[in-house]
């Protein structure tokens, strides 16, 4: 799996940082979003997944690979 | 794909149920058999009314469908939310990408996850201290001006700079603007008065700055006294009449449910995701989001024309059936994480995190503390408010 994240589209809501906070963080200056792990475990795939399904801005793309 | 509607659309707001918990059954219903429809507003005008979770996310996720209250179309649910939006500043929530992006993202780091965990402790004390303090004053007491309303009422005002003591004169003008049965001249009346106290402030701010939100919009140096006092009337007025109805709400829902409530009990640790099962079955946000659409759509088999109007049905959406299992039955296990509760799309809750942790400690706290807590009046006589913007009791008499 590997995720991308467009920090244009990010309105900083943080769905993402509560779904996986091994994989999300957001910018201390303006709270948008900060991938931390572009390639991240197999046992973080499902919340991953979920991250991006809620992400209300739609900013976050899984490539499943 | 077009299908037939019937003859006459539904009169928006419809009625609640039964169920004081559950969306009108009407959504319920248009959900099922026609989750794109269209209802006649309070002037007579009509505009679409989409009910299932996936159309909801949807319209809202995509942004030509506009949050622009200016824009012809646009469907307000009474007089005074037309009157307000057309004659102030619009505030963001009111505003489109890129406009909307630039003021959102002044605020969003204060309200991101990192800050609001560090507030736990303090937000904790607060807590502690209105429970305190209504216990002092024994039973019976009214568990939303007692601690409903005070926690986030006093949390905001910490965190936007704001002086406690005039909580009162904020309160009072607040719930003017979100009934829905106040007149215009009482809808203008609260709004200039709060947006006056708030422009004062601001520019005492100027001279004698603080850490707070208020003041550091000020410092900033972008906006005018008059858009920090939007922004802040916004952030003041959401900030409290939300987390303050969740809180007594979801008290009511788990002492009308003692097999959850005792689960709670059990199990401490359950609270964050009970919390988010309460904000899905709660879904006290209830009048439906505007959205106006700026070119023609096809949403659920349904053309939607440039310039008619949308309400995005939250509370029927986190009800729908394809998402959540069993949807009308609280299960404070369940994993609930995909509501809508706090809107979807790039104007979907700033303070969520914030909200989150308030609600999680105020019914933790409230349930560990008092263990006899129970209601001092009968069920039948609460007064649900039908009649506001953002749903929940009126008031909530318990003992303990």
């Amino acid at each position: 799996m590997r995720v991308s994240v467009d920090t244009h589209r990010c309105c900083g809501s943080g769905q993402c940082v509560l779904a996986v906070p091994e994989v999300f963080d957001q910018r201390e200056e303006d709270g948008i979003v900060r991938l931390l792990d572009h390639r991240p475990p197999a046992e973080l795939h499902a919340d991953v997944r979920t991250a991006a399904t809620v992400c209300p801005s739609g900013a976050i793309e899984v490539h499943e690979a | 794909m077009t299908t037939a509607h019937p003859v006459e659309p539904l009169s928006f707001p419809a009625p609640r149920g039964a169920c004081p918990f559950a969306p009108p059954p009407a959504y319920e219903q248009a959900r099922r058999e026609q989750p794109v429809s269209r209802v006649t507003l309070w002037d007579g005008s009509q505009c679409w009314m989409v009910t299932r979770h996936a159309e909801v996310r949807t319209v809202l996720r995509d942004q030509r469908f506009s949050s622009d209250a200016s824009l012809p179309g646009f469907p307000f649910v009474t007089d005074g939310r037309r009157a307000l939006a057309n004659e102030t500043i619009s505030n963001l929530i009111r505003l489109d990408d890129p406009e909307h992006a630039r003021l959102r993202r002044m605020l969003t780091a204060d309200f991101m996850i990192k800050k609001t965990e560090v507030l736990r402790p303090r937000i904790q004390r607060i807590v502690d201290d209105f429970l305190d303090r209504m216990v002092a004053h024994g039973a019976p007491a009214d568990l939303v001006t007692e601690y409903a309303l005070p926690i986030p009422s006093l949390v905001i005002c910490l965190l936007l700079g704001v002086d406690y003591v005039d909580h009162a004169y904020f309160q009072e003008r607040s719930r003017v603007m979100l009934h829905n049965h106040s007149t215009v001249d009482q809808i203008r009346q609260a709004r200039d008065e709060l947006t006056d106290y708030l422009q004062q402030l601001a520019e005492r701010k100027r001279r004698e700055p603080d850490d707070g939100i208020i003041s550091r919009l000020v410092a900033r140096g972008e906006l005018g006294d008059d858009e920090v006092a939007t922004m802040g009337l916004l952030l003041l007025v959401a900030g409290h009449e939300t987390t303050a109805n969740m809180t007594s709400l979801s008290a009511l829902a788990l002492l009308r449910d003692p097999a959850q409530l005792a689960r709670l009990r059990a199990e401490p640790a359950l609270v964050k995701t009970a919390v988010e099962e309460l904000l899905r079955f709660l879904s006290i946000v209830h009048s439906g989001l505007p959205r106006v659409a700026t070119e023609d759509m096809v949403v659920g088999g349904e053309t939607i024309r440039a310039g008619e109007g949308v309400l995005c049905m939250i509370s029927a959406a986190n009800r729908d059936e394809e998402v959540f299992a069993t949807a009308d039955q609280l299960d404070l296990a369940r994993e609930s994480r995909r509501h809508v509760a706090f809107g979807f799309g790039v104007h979907q809750c700033l303070g969520q995190p914030l909200a989150r942790v308030e609600l999680q400690i105020a019914v933790e706290t409230l349930f560990r503390r008092l263990p006899g807590l129970q209601l001092a009046i009968p069920y039948e006589d609460i007064r649900f408010r039908t009649d506001m913007a953002i749903y929940g009791v009126h008031e909530l008499p318990v003992t303990w």
